[in-house]
């Protein structure tokens, strides 16, 4: 059982998918200017990825290998036509705002890669964990950059007020640039910052190293 | 003809894949170390965007959107629903059709392409551009004009990323920032210059 329970919790700090690996950064970026969206989409990349390799892994012996990327592309691709068939019929708003990114769910780079590089290997319940696992990976990263933007550019959090801005007699006065996408770009390099403060072996090694001072007290 | 001008520049800088829209993110942060293969990358984009763009349009237009059918007898069927399955395959196809084809008759360029033309099955770009060219309704030659642009701004940053990270990697950065960190602020400041180009009204 501890097999399942690390499959499970690895991905979210020590091997991250979008702070360590680079998967699946698109949509991390354009749907998390609020938290609402960057929740549902969480939701829709957990069940996709987990699905994705629990029917990956059941036919995993009977696909031959020349074919297999069409063959898994095939079932994310369904799977992402059921879950945008039920956001459009359970949550229309969301699924208006968060547009073209459902689909682009077939083209992130997680559920695609743990297919390959996973559920290809695994038995189908382990590979179900790990879905759930890199999908739990990815929303970490998102709910945290939706939470400081919505946070700090509207003063809001899923649409209440926390932060009462000045427009309305209060006294904070919104960041207009966390509504904007370059500051997803900032908060995820940060973010990658602090993970990797925490977790030393992280750190890339330098392409190039810097020659020591040759002057001493150099100013 | 005016129109397609504004289409185009609007694609290619306004409304930037990948600097306003973070598609194609995956391969533009993990293949931006050189100058000389970002470029290769970002013709062979290019180049599979001008051809898969205007043929999903075609897919849409024909097959698929509601009363598309009625030339088959069925104009009351709508299989809009069966989008994203069908854009996909028609990427994946041509991307292994394109290959085999200069593989066969343009070596030269598929020797400097290769190893680049798989991955971009992958890339969030080339779906990103057939998804919105439906939902912007545009008609077949807009989405020609629509796919080359789209394809050109994209290989733009891809270069210009690129250009600056041959340069970063002889600054000292912080230890927990060292590549991807850095990268990430790099491309956000970059997406802020981009940003500019919003104030221009066509």
């Amino acid at each position: 059982m501890s097999q399942a329970k690390e499959v499970l919790s690895n991905p979210v700090f020590k091997n991250n998918p979008i702070g360590l690996q680079v998967l699946g950064v698109c949509s991390a970026l354009a749907v998390t200017s609020n938290l609402n969206t960057a929740m549902v989409m969480t939701m829709a990349v957990i069940a996709v990825t987990a699905f994705s390799n629990l029917f990956v892994s059941i036919i995993r012996n009977q696909i031959p290998s020349s074919v297999r990327i069409i063959c898994q592309m095939t079932i994310i691709a369904s799977l992402v036509i059921v879950v945008d068939q039920i956001l459009k019929a359970f949550a229309y708003d969301v699924s208006k705002q968060l547009s073209v990114f459902v689909g682009l769910i077939i083209t992130n780079c997680i559920v695609m890669g743990r297919a390959e590089a996973f559920a290809m290997k695994n038995p189908p319940g382990i590979s179900f964990m790990d879905g759930i696992g890199n999908g739990l990976g990815y929303g970490v990263v998102l709910v945290f950059v939706g939470f400081l933007r919505e946070l700090f550019g509207a003063g809001k959090l899923f649409g209440y007020e926390v932060l009462p801005l000045v427009n309305d007699g209060g006294w904070y006065l919104a960041n207009g640039m966390m509504l904007l996408p370059p500051s997803a770009f900032f908060i995820i390099g940060m973010f990658i910052w602090l993970v990797r403060t925490f977790y030393k072996d992280q750190v890339e090694a330098p392409e190039f190293e810097l020659a020591k001072n040759s002057k001493k007290e150099a100013v | 003809m005016e129109q397609y001008i504004s289409l185009a520049v609007k694609a290619i800088f306004v409304e930037n894949m990948a600097l306003a829209f973070f598609l194609g993110m995956c391969t533009f942060l993990a293949i931006s170390k050189k100058v000389q293969t970002s470029l290769g990358l970002g013709i062979a984009v290019i180049v599979v965007l001008a051809i898969t763009t205007p043929v999903n349009n075609l897919i849409y237009n024909l097959l698929l959107r509601e009363g598309a059918l009625a030339w088959a007898g069925y104009p009351e069927v709508d299989l809009s629903f069966l989008g994203y399955i069908s854009y996909i395959g028609v990427i994946a196809a041509m991307v292994q059709i394109l290959e085999m084809f200069l593989d066969k008759y343009v070596p030269v360029l598929y020797n400097s392409l290769g190893v680049f033309l798989p991955l971009i099955t992958v890339n969030c770009a080339i779906m990103g551009a057939a998804l919105f060219m439906v939902e912007r309704d545009y008609t077949f030659g807009e989405s020609v004009v629509y796919g080359v642009s789209a394809g050109i701004g994209w290989a733009l940053a891809i270069t210009a990323l690129a250009g600056i990270r041959e340069k970063l990697k002889y600054s000292d950065v912080p230890e927990g920032l060292r590549g991807l960190g850095i990268t990430f602020i790099t491309v956000g400041l970059m997406s802020l210059g981009f940003m500019s180009f919003s104030g221009v009204s066509l």
